[in-house]
């Protein structure tokens, strides 16, 4: 699949395209359908594309494991972080008529503010997913075939073949 | 009457799609399947109205799900196993589905005022959507806001998930591997 240029160009084009849609569905879920959890899934759609056209170690060079791991956590830090900024501001766990004077404007902040939490938990979660599960299948590939090529070279020659294991 | 056709329409295809998946055995066509059933059930949420739900539906059931399932797929064998039907599983999901679509008479009337579901709390909701909170979407302001502490149950219960995948699946173990390990992995060992 990765040879196919009609795949390769149709794919460049539409994964910008994907992931703009991914933050209007984020940012415009108080007045149309959507929200946080639609729109970290439609953005981790587009690294799930990216990966499936352009190979998964291209992909994890964009978005690497450690940056994923942050993203995860970052999201419910945001929503429960939210929460204390109420807290401290002089209201309830949550209570977003806290955070400003104007209640409405406080309501909006708080909703958009916990509204990208979730979309960026969700979004990092999805991709941590897609990544284990396919970095699983080529990770029994690889075993498979270096335990087929340690069988067949001898002691001296598995060097050359944890070189391959890490290229592949 | 042209609701009654689209809902018709839907529902027959529904069953297809179904029974279909049943009879085949092929684990790439029923992957397929699941994501056409999905999508399926992604146009009916709309017909009720329903676009948050439908949304969902659409970019996780008929999206990531295929696309983690055919990640999947290249686990497992092309075939599912021949199997015989057992016949007290059958009886008890038929007696179940009778029982269900009996009690379906009793549900009130599709978008009535007076349904008990739109008596309790649902009406403060609906008026302080746009009243206390301006947010025209009821739906996330009910997410965000009214039901704030579920939305952050729910974050929290998808963040418990991916840290049990990775550490089943992505082999964070104490046990010292080779250098030139899976790439990746080595960021966050």
């Amino acid at each position: 699949m990765q040879d196919d240029p009609v795949i390769r160009v149709v794919a460049k084009v539409l994964i910008p395209a994907i992931m703009l849609f991914a933050l209007y569905v984020q940012f415009h879920g108080d007045y149309g359908p959507g929200g946080g959890f639609q729109a970290g899934v439609i953005l981790a759609a587009a690294f799930v594309l990216n990966a499936v056209v352009f190979g998964l170690h291209q992909a994890r060079q964009v978005w690497p494991l450690r940056y994923n791991l942050i993203g995860v956590s970052a999201g419910v830090l945001l929503y429960g972080g939210t929460g204390v900024w109420s807290m401290l501001a002089g209201g309830n766990y949550l209570d977003y008529f806290a955070l400003e004077a104007d209640p409405k404007a406080a309501q909006h902040l708080g909703i958009l503010l916990v509204e990208f939490g979730v979309g960026l938990t969700v979004a990092a979660v999805m991709v941590v997913l897609f990544f284990a599960f396919a970095g699983r299948a080529s990770h029994i590939e690889l075993v498979a075939k270096t335990t087929a090529l340690e069988a067949t070279t001898s002691k001296p020659g598995s060097k050359s073949s944890a070189k391959t294991r890490g290229g592949a | 009457m042209d609701m009654f056709a689209v809902n018709a329409f839907l529902i027959v295809l529904l069953s297809i799609i179904a029974f279909v998946a049943l009879r085949v055995h092929r684990l790439f066509a029923l992957v397929m399947l699941s994501g056409a059933f999905s999508l399926t059930a992604a146009a009916q949420f709309v017909v009720l109205d329903a676009v948050d739900v439908a949304f969902t539906e659409a970019a996780v059931g008929a999206g990531i799900s295929t696309v983690l399932a055919l990640a999947t797929l290249t686990l497992l064998p092309r075939e599912e196993k021949p199997h015989a039907i057992a016949p007290l599983p059958a009886i008890m999901a038929i007696a179940t589905g009778m029982l269900l679509m009996l009690a379906v008479g009793d549900l009130p009337q599709f978008g009535d005022a007076e349904a008990p579901v739109h008596q309790h709390v649902a009406p403060d909701y609906i008026y302080g959507s746009e009243k206390k909170i301006g947010v025209p979407n009821i739906v996330t302001s009910v997410l965000a806001s009214y039901r704030g502490y579920d939305t952050l149950g729910e974050t929290v219960v998808i963040f418990t998930a991916a840290i049990a995948v990775l550490l089943i699946l992505a082999g964070w173990t104490r046990t010292p591997r080779r250098r030139h390990d899976e790439d990746g992995e080595d960021d966050a060992g």
